[in-house]
Formats: C-alpha cells, structure tokens, sequence
C-alpha cells in the first residue's frame, strides 16, 4: 500500500490516456455514444449516460495537445530513469 | 524549530512566525548585520591567524558604516520584498489564498464543539450553516460550517500516531513517516476526485466547493487517531471498539450534514419525496458517508496487529 504522489500522477495520465483515444466515428457511435446521440430532450437533467458521454467528449476537445507534452515528458522520464 | 510531536507543538510556530513579521523593519537589518558581522569576523578569524581580535572587530565596524554596503542592504531588502510581492501575486493565481483563509478562521471553541459533533452527533438538532448576506459565515460563530484547520492538524497528527503504532510493531524508520503521508494524502485525493466525479455525473446543483469536500473528507481523521490511540493503549478490543463507534459517529455526521446540501428541500426535511432524482441523490449521499468507515478501517488496520 505504498502509494506514493508520483504513482497517483502516473495512473492519472493513464486513465487520461484512455479516454483520449476513443475514437468517435469508429467506436463511440458503435456502441451508442457518440455526440450525435447525446443532445437529447430539454428536460432539467440530462442523466448519467448523457453526462458520461459529455464529459468524454470534453476531455477528448481539452486533453488532446496537452497530452502531446505530457507523454513526450513521461517517456523521456521513464527512458532517462526507469 | 520545534520538532515535538504534539499539537500543541505545532500550534506554536505560527505563533512564533507572526511575532517575527511584525518586527519586520528594524529586526530585518538588524539580522543582516548580526549573521554578516559574525560570519565574516569568524573567516577574518580563521584566515588571519595572527591578527585574530583586531580583525575580528574590524569588519563587522566597516559594514556599519560603510555607505556602500548601507546602499546594497537596502537594495537587497527592497529586492527580497519585490520577490515575496511577486510570489504572493503569482501563488495567488493557483492557490486562492483568501478562499483559503476562511476555512482556517477557528477558535478554541469551535474546534472543541466540532470534535465534538464529530464523535457524539446524535444530539444536535440543527445541522443547516447561517449565512451572512450570501457568504456563509465564519466557522468562528458557526459550528455548522467546514474548516480546514481540523483535517489538516487531523491529517499530522495521523501520520505522527502510525509511526507511534509502527514503532511499537518494530516496523519503524523516517522514510516509513513520508510514505504513510503520501499514502492517506493520495487516498484523500482520490476520495474527492471520486466525490466530484460522482457529482458531476448525477447533475446536483450544489455550493459544495472542492475546499469543502476535502474538508469532509478530511474529519475521518479525528476517527481514526481515536481509534489508534486506543488500540495502542488498551489493545485490539479497544481499537475495534473505538472505531465501530468513530465510524458510527462519522456515518450519521455525514448524512446528516450532506443531506442540507445535495438533496433538495422537501427531501432535506426528511418527508419521503419520490422520483428517481432523489432517489439518486439519497444513494449518492448514503455512499459517500459509507466510504468514510470503509476508508477509517483501510488506513489503520495495518497499525493494530
């Protein structure tokens, strides 16, 4: 149970990395969860699946450039240090 | 510095650091003089070995009076105040300090009546926090509102106690000390990015801010020193004993106080509101007050063997 900050940031930028690389035409509309299917009544709550698919999308529009550096710096960290 | 593993210890440097900012104008060049006038003199000392006292009294004269060194002073002083100016400005930006320094506005009795709450909280009958023209108010006069100083001492102290516990198991050494804090301080972390998530995704319209989510996050760790202490003290029955009630207490504490902010009025007043909404909200609150326990056991079971 030796956690320590840095593993915590190594299992963020996995996590992260995970959700950027769903792909919107080729996987997410598949399974019924592309942006398409997300605008949906003008009730007061969305509900979970449309807010899941919300915050996919938005993590995949913000994440994109920064996670560029992001892994660049990992990988000459983890090639530099092991 | 004091090094004492109290909390009253700790409690004395802030103490000790506002006496020494408010002597700040003519204590500053009063230092600068001291610590150069000492150490250069104890050079002068060590390299002129014939001429130790004339050349020890020598220089600490010549930086007195020399204009020169009275200019660079004064430029270094006006430097370093630039820099904290600059450093306040900029760490303003990521850190809200002022945000920050309302949750550490506490008196003595409030953080008595809030341990208090903490551990018996089945007699207190009005949970909601007052505010003061749409700021909630000062936890000073409201024994309601979240406060940072609690967790954080809570937090210190925890990790003091485990290296007690582990000491006691002759499982000791200080790297032990930093490992056991980053490990409750990644938990906690992860704890309110998952409330959060959680929140997110079930669309309460909330004033909860993150600071107040760390904030109840943090009480467990009143619990859980509780707990430690006594199964230090009197053994495993104590600590198991202690902590069923510690967790007890802090299930009911949470339910009770997120119950005013994520559910909506007519369920808050406890009459049975149906629709999946609520429903959703009441599972939300039941699940981040069963958590609390789940993590009190987690991080202390390990201390007790």
């Amino acid at each position: 149970m030796a956690f320590t900050l840095y593993s915590l940031i190594q299992a963020a930028i996995l996590c992260v990395n995970a959700v950027a690389v769903l792909h919107e035409e080729r996987f997410l509309s598949k399974i019924g969860w592309g942006v398409d299917q997300s605008v949906g009544g003008f009730g007061d709550e969305p509900g979970i699946k449309v807010q899941l698919m919300t915050l996919v999308r938005s993590v995949r529009t913000v994440m994109r450039v920064p996670l560029i550096a992001v892994n660049s710096v990992c990988i000459v960290l983890l090639l530099l240090f092991g | 510095m004091d090094y004492t593993a109290t909390q009253s210890g700790f409690r004395q440097q802030p103490n000790m650091r506002l006496r020494n900012t408010s002597v700040d104008g003519p204590g500053d060049s009063q230092l600068f003089e001291d610590t150069s006038g000492a150490a250069s003199g104890a050079q002068a000392g060590y390299s002129n070995q014939p001429a130790v006292p004339q050349a020890a009294g020598f220089p600490a004269q010549s930086i007195l009076s020399d204009p020169m060194s009275n200019l660079a002073m004064a430029y270094g002083s006006s430097l370093a105040s630039q820099g904290r100016e600059m450093v306040d400005k900029n760490l303003d930006r990521f850190i809200p300090i002022s945000k920050l320094k309302y949750y550490f506005a506490v008196d003595t009795v409030y953080v008595g009546k809030k341990l208090g709450l903490l551990v018996f909280p089945y007699m207190h009958e009005n949970w909601e926090v007052s505010y003061q023209q749409d700021t909630p108010v000062a936890p000073r006069f409201d024994v309601n509102a979240p406060d940072l100083y609690i967790p954080a001492m809570g937090f210190i102290t925890y990790v003091l106690v485990a290296g007690l516990a582990l000491g006691t198991q002759n499982k000791f050494s200080p790297e032990l000390l930093g490992v056991q804090a980053s490990s409750a301080l990644v938990w906690l972390i992860m704890e309110v990015l998952a409330v959060l998530l959680s929140l997110y995704l079930v669309t309460v319209n909330t004033d909860l801010t993150t600071i107040d989510l760390l904030a109840f996050s943090g009480y467990k760790y009143v619990g859980m020193i509780i707990g430690v202490v006594a199964g230090l003290m009197f053994g495993r029955p104590a600590y198991y004993l202690s902590l069923l009630w510690c967790c007890v207490a802090i299930f009911v504490f949470m339910i009770r106080t997120l119950r005013l902010k994520l559910l909506s009025e007519a369920a808050a007043e406890g009459r049975l509101v149906r629709g999946t909404r609520n429903q959703l909200r009441m599972y939300l609150t039941m699940s981040i007050a069963a958590a609390q326990p789940i993590f009190m056991y987690w991080l202390t079971y390990h201390l007790i063997r």
